[in-house]
C-alpha cells in the first residue's frame, strides 16, 4: 500500500470513487448511530464518561507509581515484565523471546501498538512469520495493507473484493462473497494456526496496577484461542493502559463496546493474571513517545484514549477520506493528535484533517477535548514552520472562524449560515475540504445544540 | 540508564499534579428485573437463554438442541450423566473436537448478558473457546444488575485467568454483516435455574 503523500492528496485519491466514499461514509455513520442508541439507554451515561475521564486524570497524574506497582504485582504473579523505550526496542524484545524458544511462527490478535511499532515487518525481515488472527486484520494482512480503522480494520473493503482475496489466498470458490461463508473459511484456515503455533501475542486494553493483571477485549475470541493453546503468551501494552483497581473495569467496560460498536460489551473480556501451568507469560511495556506527550500540557489528555474509535465513526473527514489517508497506524481524530508527537514534520498535515466540528469530543467516552487539541496542534505547527503553504492561505482565507474553539459554538452557527446562504464562500478551491466533493448539507442544528436541547 | 529507569524518570518529571481517584457512586439499575433483563440482552447478543426449574430439564434441552453432539465435556454435577469429565492436566489441544462444553457460572450480568468464568472452575482455559458450542448454567439469584455490582463481588477474587463471556464468538468485519462463530463457539446457551 502506498502511504506516500499527505492527507489532502491521499483523501483526493480515496474520493475518486464517489459511490464508494458514500458507502464508506454511511457504514460508519450506521455504527455511530448504534452507539447513540445504546448510550441513550443508560441514564448515567454522562456520569460514567465523567468518572472515566477523572479516573484517567488520576492515572496520568500518578503513572510512574502505578507502573511500578503493576510491574511488582505482575512479577509476583509469575509474569516477565519488559520495558521498551521505543518501537525498535519493543520489536527486539519480542524477537528475542521468539529466538529463545527457537520459534519462527507466531499468531497475533489485534494490537494497534504492534502496528505503531511496525512489528510484523520487523519480524518478517528476521525470518518470523506473523499470522494476524482477527478476521479484519487477516483480510488486510492478506492484501498487504495496514488496517484502516482501529476497531474495524477492513471497513474500506467490499465483500466481493474479500471473496476474490480469499479465492486467491485460501482457495474459496470464485464469486462467493457471502460473509457467513467467508468467515467460516477464515475460521478453518486460522484454526490450524491456533493449534500449531507455540507463541501468541496479544494487545492489552487495560492493565490493573493493584493486581498486576491485564484485560483483553475481543468479539471473535481470537486472542483467547491463540494464547490458551500456546506455550508462550506475549502481551504488548502502552504505558497509558494502566488503571488503578479491578473494580474500575466496571466503568471502562460499560463504556468501551457501547462507544465502539453499540454492543453492550464485547463477547470476551478476558482477565490474564498468571500464566497457566507450564506456560510462560511476558508483558512488554512500551513508551515510544508517550512519556514525552505526557509532558506536553496541551496534548497529554490524548493519552486517556481507550481506543474505542467513536471519534473515527463520527468524524465527517474520516468518514469521507478513509483511514489510509492519515498515513499513520492510528488514523482519525485521535490519531491526528498522537502522530505529530512522534514526528511533527511527517504528520504536520493531520491536525488540519478536521472541520473542528467537535463531534469527536462529544462522543469520546473519556471526554478528551479532541477538537481543541487539534486546533492547538495547528498553532504549534504553524509556529514551528511545518505547515504547507496552500494550507496557510486557505486557513487565513476562511478558516479563521472555524478554527477558533473559543468561538466554536458561534462559529458552528456561522458556518452553517455560510453553507446555506453563501455556498461559494465555502465551496471554493481555497478550502481544502471542497476539492472534488460537495460540502455536506448543513444540519439544522449542530450535535452540541441538539444535545443541549435534549438534556433540558 | 536502562530503558525502565529512563521511561519511569521521564514519566515522573512529566506527569501532572496529583488528581484524586474519583468515587464510583451507586447507580440504580435502569431496569426492574435482573433475570428478565439478562434474558433480553443475552438474546440480543446472539445467545439462547432458557429459564428452567430442574436439572432434568437441562438434560432434556441439551438432547433436544444438540442431538448430534458426539463429545460433551463438563465438570458440572448437574449433567454428569451425559458428559465426560476432565482434569487440569489434560492437554488443551485434545479438546479440539469438543462439540459442547457445559460450565456453571456463579456470576452473570443483566445489563450486558455476560457470564463470569474463571480458571478455578474451568481448569482448562481453552475450553470455553475451543468448543464448537458453549452452554452455561446460572442460578437466578447469581445475576447481578450491572458491571459495578459484578465487580463489587469479584474485586478481591483470586484467579489466574477469568473472563466475561457475552454470547457466542462473533464478527462483523465483512461489511458489518453479523456472523456468529468467528473463532470460538458458534452458539452460546444459558440455562437459568429458577429453583
Ligand atoms: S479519543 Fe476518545 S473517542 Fe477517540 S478512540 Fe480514543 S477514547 Fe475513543
Amino acid at each position: 500500500m502506498e502511504r506516500t503523500g499527505h492527507h489532502p492528496q491521499l483523501a483526493e485519491h480515496f474520493n475518486r470513487d464517489e459511490p464508494r466514499v458514500n458507502w464508506h461514509d454511511e457504514t460508519l455513520w450506521f455504527i455511530r448511530s448504534k452507539r447513540d442508541k445504546i448510550a441513550n439507554t443508560i441514564p448515567e451515561w454522562e456520569e460514567l464518561r465523567e468518572i472515566a475521564s477523572q479516573l484517567k486524570n488520576n492515572v496520568l497524574s500518578n503513572l510512574s507509581e502505578y507502573l511500578i506497582a503493576f510491574e511488582k504485582n505482575a512479577t509476583r504473579n509469575g509474569v516477565n515484565v519488559h520495558w521498551a523505550a521505543d518501537a525498535k526496542e519493543h520489536n527486539e524484545i519480542v524477537h528475542s523471546i521468539l529466538q529463545k524458544h527457537g520459534v519462527t511462527k507466531m499468531v497475533k490478535s489485534k494490537s494497534m501498538l504492534t502496528e505503531e511499532c511496525h512489528m510484523n515487518e520487523y519480524l518478517e525481515a528476521h525470518g518470523v512469520e506473523v499470522i494476524d488472527s482477527d478476521l479484519g486484520e487477516s483480510i488486510v494482512q492478506l492484501a498487504k495493507e495496514p488496517p484502516s480503522h482501529i476497531v474495524l480494520p477492513c471497513i474500506h473493503w467490499k465483500k466481493e473484493e474479500i471473496g476474490e482475496l480469499f479465492q486467491k489466498h485460501l482457495g474459496t470458490p470464485a464469486g462467493n462473497a457471502d460473509p457467513q461463508f467467508l468467515t467460516n473459511a477464515a475460521r478453518l484456515h486460522l484454526r490450524e494456526k491456533f493449534l500449531t503455533r507455540k507463541v501468541a501475542l496479544t494487545g492489552v486494553n487495560f492493565a490493573i496496577a493493584e493486581t498486576g493483571e491485564f484485560v483483553v477485549c475481543t468479539n471473535e475470541g481470537n486472542a483467547d484461542m491463540g494464547v490458551h493453546l500456546a506455550d508462550v503468551h506475549i502481551a504488548s501494552m502502552g504505558i497509558e493502559k494502566i488503571i488503578p483497581q479491578r473494580k474500575h473495569l466496571g466503568v471502562f467496560l460499560r463504556l468501551l463496546a457501547r462507544s465502539a460498536t453499540g454492543q453492550p460489551v464485547t463477547a470476551y473480556s478476558s482477565h490474564f493474571k498468571k500464566p497457566r501451568i507450564g506456560q510462560e507469560m511476558h508483558i512488554v511495556i512500551v513508551d515510544n513517545g508517550r512519556s514525552r506527550q505526557l509532558g506536553r500540557k496541551e496534548f497529554r489528555n490524548s493519552l486517556k484514549c481507550i481506543r474505542c474509535a467513536a471519534c473515527f465513526n463520527t468524524c465527517p473527514v474520516y468518514r469521507r477520506s478513509g483511514g489510509h489517508s492519515y498515513h499513520t497506524a492510528i488514523a482519525g481524530p485521535i490519531g491526528s493528535i498522537l502522530a505529530p508527537n512522534l514526528d511533527m514534520k511527517q504528520y504536520a498535515d493531520l491536525p488540519f484533517a478536521s472541520t473542528l466540528c467537535g463531534s469527536c469530543s462529544n462522543v469520546c467516552p473519556v471526554k478528551i477535548d479532541i477538537h481543541d487539541q487539534l486546533y492547538k496542534w495547528r498553532q504549534v505547527l504553524v509556529k514551528e514552520g511545518y505547515v504547507p503553504a496552500a494550507k496557510k492561505v486557505a486557513m487565513k482565507g476562511m478558516n479563521n472562524i472555524l478554527s477558533k474553539p473559543s468561538l466554536y459554538r458561534t462559529a458552528g452557527k456561522t458556518g452553517r449560515w455560510f453553507l446555506n446562504h453563501l455556498p461559494f464562500f465555502v465551496k471554493n478551491k481555497f478550502n481544502p475540504w471542497y476539492k472534488q466533493r460537495e460540502m455536506p448539507e448543513a444540519p439544522k442544528q449542530s450535535f452540541g445544540e441538539w444535545y443541549r436541547k435534549r438534556k433540558v | 540508564m536502562s530503558s525502565r529507569e529512563k521511561i519511569l524518570s521521564t514519566i515522573k518529571n512529566n506527569q501532572p499534579e496529583f488528581a484524586e481517584v474519583p468515587e464510583i457512586k451507586k447507580f440504580a439499575p435502569f431496569f426492574n428485573d435482573a433475570c428478565e433483563k439478562f434474558v433480553e440482552v443475552f438474546k440480543s447478543v446472539g445467545g439462547k437463554p432458557f429459564v428452567v426449574k430442574t436439572q432434568e430439564e437441562i438434560i432434556l434441552l441439551i438432547h433436544e438442541h444438540f442431538p448430534d453432539a458426539k463429545r460433551i465435556v463438563s465438570s458440572c454435577k448437574e449433567i454428569s450423566s451425559i458428559a465426560d469429565d476432565y482434569t487440569i492436566t489434560d492437554d488443551p489441544h485434545s479438546f479440539e473436537n469438543v462439540d459442547l462444553f457445559v460450565i456453571e457460572s456463579k456470576l452473570a450480568v443483566a445489563e450486558n448478558g455476560a457470564v463470569w468464568i474463571n480458571d478455578n472452575d474451568i481448569m482448562i482455559r481453552a475450553l470455553p473457546f475451543i468448543a464448537a458450542h458453549l452452554a452455561v448454567i446460572i442460578h437466578k439469584q447469581n445475576i447481578a444488575a450491572t458491571m459495578h455490582d459484578a465487580y463489587n463481588k469479584i474485586a478481591d477474587m483470586e484467579y489466574g485467568f477469568a473472563t466475561f463471556i457475552s454470547g457466542p464468538s462473533k464478527t462483523a468485519d465483512i461489511e458489518q454483516a453479523l456472523v456468529l462463530g468467528a473463532h470460538g463457539p458458534k452458539t452460546m446457551t444459558a440455562f437459568i435455574l429458577n429453583d
